[in-house]
This record gives C-alpha cells, structure tokens and sequence, in this order.
C-alpha cells in the first residue's frame, strides 16, 4: 500500500479578487486622470523703466489692438479706422487676414522680404519655396482687457488669436510640404513657426474700469 | 449544474487596477477653490508634468467659504494666498526641481472662467517678476465646430 502519489491541497485562492478590489478602490481614491491641457502663451520680460517712458514706435497700420471691455464686448482698433465691435465668431478670420496681408492693402502690416532661416550643427533649414520670404514680420497683435473684464472671454479671445497663427501655419505647411503642420518634423514646423511668428503682445489693462 | 470557475477573476482585476495605475497620478494637494476651466480649441498636453506648477484661482470650496469668504482666492499649495504672494512661491518650486526641470518649468493657471482679469493680470505681473514666462491656462478641450 505505497503512496505512489500524495496530492497536495491547493490554496484557496478565493480572496485574493478581494484583495485586488480594495488595491483597485484605494487608488481609484487617491489618484486624478492625466488630463492636463491648456493653451501655452510666452509671458514678456518684466517691464523695464526705460520702457515704460520709451514705448516701441509701432506704425499704426502694423497694429491690432484687440480690446476686451468690461462689458465682455470685443473692440477692434486697426490702422487709421475707428474702434468698431466684432462678434467672437470673426475675430479668426480678421487676426488672418491681418498677419497675412494677402491682398496687400496699405492699411494692413507691409510686407518685407526677409531670409526664413535657421541654422542647427552646421546645417541651414529653409522651406521649399526659397530661403527669402515676402512675410509682414513687423505686424503686433494687442491684446487689451480692463480689470473688469471676465475670464472666460479673455481666454475665447487669446484661444482664437493662438487659432489664427495655427491655422496659417497649417496652411503654409500645406503648401510647402503637402502635409498638415502636426504630420511635420520638427525643423519644418520650425520654419513654419519662424514664417508666422507669434506676435501678441499684452499690455497691462487699463486701470480704468474698476473692481476686480 | 458546474460551480462558476472564477480563478481568473483576481488576474482580471489586477490587470484593471495596472491600467489604473498608469494613466492616473498621484494627487499632491487638495484643492480647496472650485473652478470650471474655460473650454478651447488650441490646446496642447503637458509634456513634463514634473515641471509643472499649479496655481488655482477661483472662489474657495463650500467647506472652506465660513472661513475664507466668496470672494476670488489663490491657493498655492495647500493654502490661500494673495496674488503677491505668487512671485516667491514660484521661486521657492524652481529651487526645489531638479535642474533638467528648472530650464522647461510651466506654471498653469487653473482658473475659474467667471473670475476677473484683475486678479489674473496681478498673478501674471508677478510670474513675469519671478522671470517665469513660460505659463499656460488651462482648458478644457471643445469640439471643433
């Protein structure tokens, strides 16, 4: 009567779900989704005095100034035209056509041929279509808002201006590339970015208006 | 009638729990201020988010309102702070990065979409002080039209 074979008890394993339950609940608790997004804007360099009494000379048709009042309404001030309010939904449109310059109007930024290069270990990148490049790189885009002004429409306003230099980005990648900017390699949006270079300024708000 | 084989069961849930771990994070402060960010449609990631710091600007949470009132508040941290306060506070996190940090570090403004310019232009001013430029808002994302 050998015991040929002696079968060994498994263990019971019944509870370890249980115990990965809790694992699981426990970091369910105490952890957030990765779901960090925003728009990325460049702070200028803190005033400096001397700026303050000599501010850049900027022609007035290279010049946007894009209020937002204390009333949430968007002023335009362009060129030697009144203010004049526009609607959220034209603003893109109008920041486009005033950085291109397309028509070459006398009232929009002048256009200035201008070498689009740049140089990495040696190498020079430029875009296919040559290196000089008929691009209005004097225009600034003012963005103004009171203290007043809400939150919400300041950010619609900086989204659609951000909005107009990606989408002329986009095109111009088309153009050159046949491809959209993001399907790019780096040094290509590079160019793209160096042909349509972020202009916005903001100024400090106008005091005027009041509350916070 | 067979008794159910749930042996798998464990190996089903611990591969939920890895799934968990991997896409969260930790959660390092308690936020004390409600907010509802603005919605866009520019927005980009967060590549670093070590090198991230958060500022929140909104009204204080309801439990905190009998101490710290309705009105429009930053927390850095843990704490309510002035807008004054924003310029050595962020100081203070760059020193305490590690160097490869340092050079990308990004502030991002948590802040409500109902509160003022007044406040964000006073934490900008500060930011701009503390020679931290590289800052973004963040955003929902909305649906391109």
């Amino acid at each position: 009567m050998g015991k040929g074979k002696r079968k060994v008890p498994g263990i019971n394993a019944s509870s370890t779900a249980d115990i990965s339950f809790i694992l699981l609940i426990f970091f369910l608790v105490v952890t957030s989704m990765n779901s960090s997004m925003g728009l990325n804007v460049r702070l200028p360099e803190p005033p400096e005095d001397e700026d303050l009494q000599n501010p850049p000379k900027i022609k007035k048709r290279n010049s946007l100034v894009v209020l937002v009042n204390m009333d949430n309404k968007i002023m335009i001030t362009q060129g030697e035209k009144l203010p004049y309010e526009i609607e959220i939904g034209e603003l893109r449109q109008l920041a486009k056509d005033f950085i291109t310059n397309d028509a070459n109007r006398a009232d929009y930024p002048e256009k200035h041929l201008e070498d689009v290069v740049f140089e990495e270990r040696g190498v020079e990148y430029v875009l296919p279509s040559g290196r000089q490049q008929s691009i209005t790189s004097k225009h600034v885009i003012s963005l103004q808002t009171h203290r007043g002004t809400n939150y919400n429409t300041y950010f619609e306003v900086s989204n659609e201006l951000y909005g107009a230099y990606n989408e002329l980005r986009d095109e111009l990648a088309k153009k050159e590339y046949g491809k959209s900017y993001n399907n790019l390699d780096e040094n290509q949006q590079m160019l793209c970015r160096l042909y349509y270079k972020t202009m916005i300024s903001e100024a400090e708000p106008r005091s005027i208006g009041g509350g916070m | 009638m067979p008794e159910l084989n749930t042996s798998s069961l464990p190996d089903l849930i611990f591969s939920i729990l890895f799934f968990f771990m991997i896409v969260t994070s930790m959660r390092e402060e308690e936020i004390k201020i409600d907010f509802k960010l603005p919605k866009g449609t520019e927005l980009s990631k967060i590549e670093r988010k070590t090198a991230v710091v958060n500022i929140y600007i909104g009204r204080p949470s309801s439990n905190y309102i009998s101490q710290f009132g309705t009105g429009t508040r930053v927390q850095l941290n843990d704490r309510f702070a002035n807008p004054s306060d924003v310029g050595p506070f962020v100081i203070n996190e760059r020193n305490s990065m590690r160097q490869a940090d340092q050079a990308v570090m990004k502030v991002a403004l948590k802040a409500d979409e109902n509160v003022s310019m007044g406040v964000m232009t006073d934490v900008k001013m500060e930011l701009r002080k503390a020679r931290s430029l590289s800052l973004m808002y963040s955003a929902d994302e909305r649906n391109a039209k």
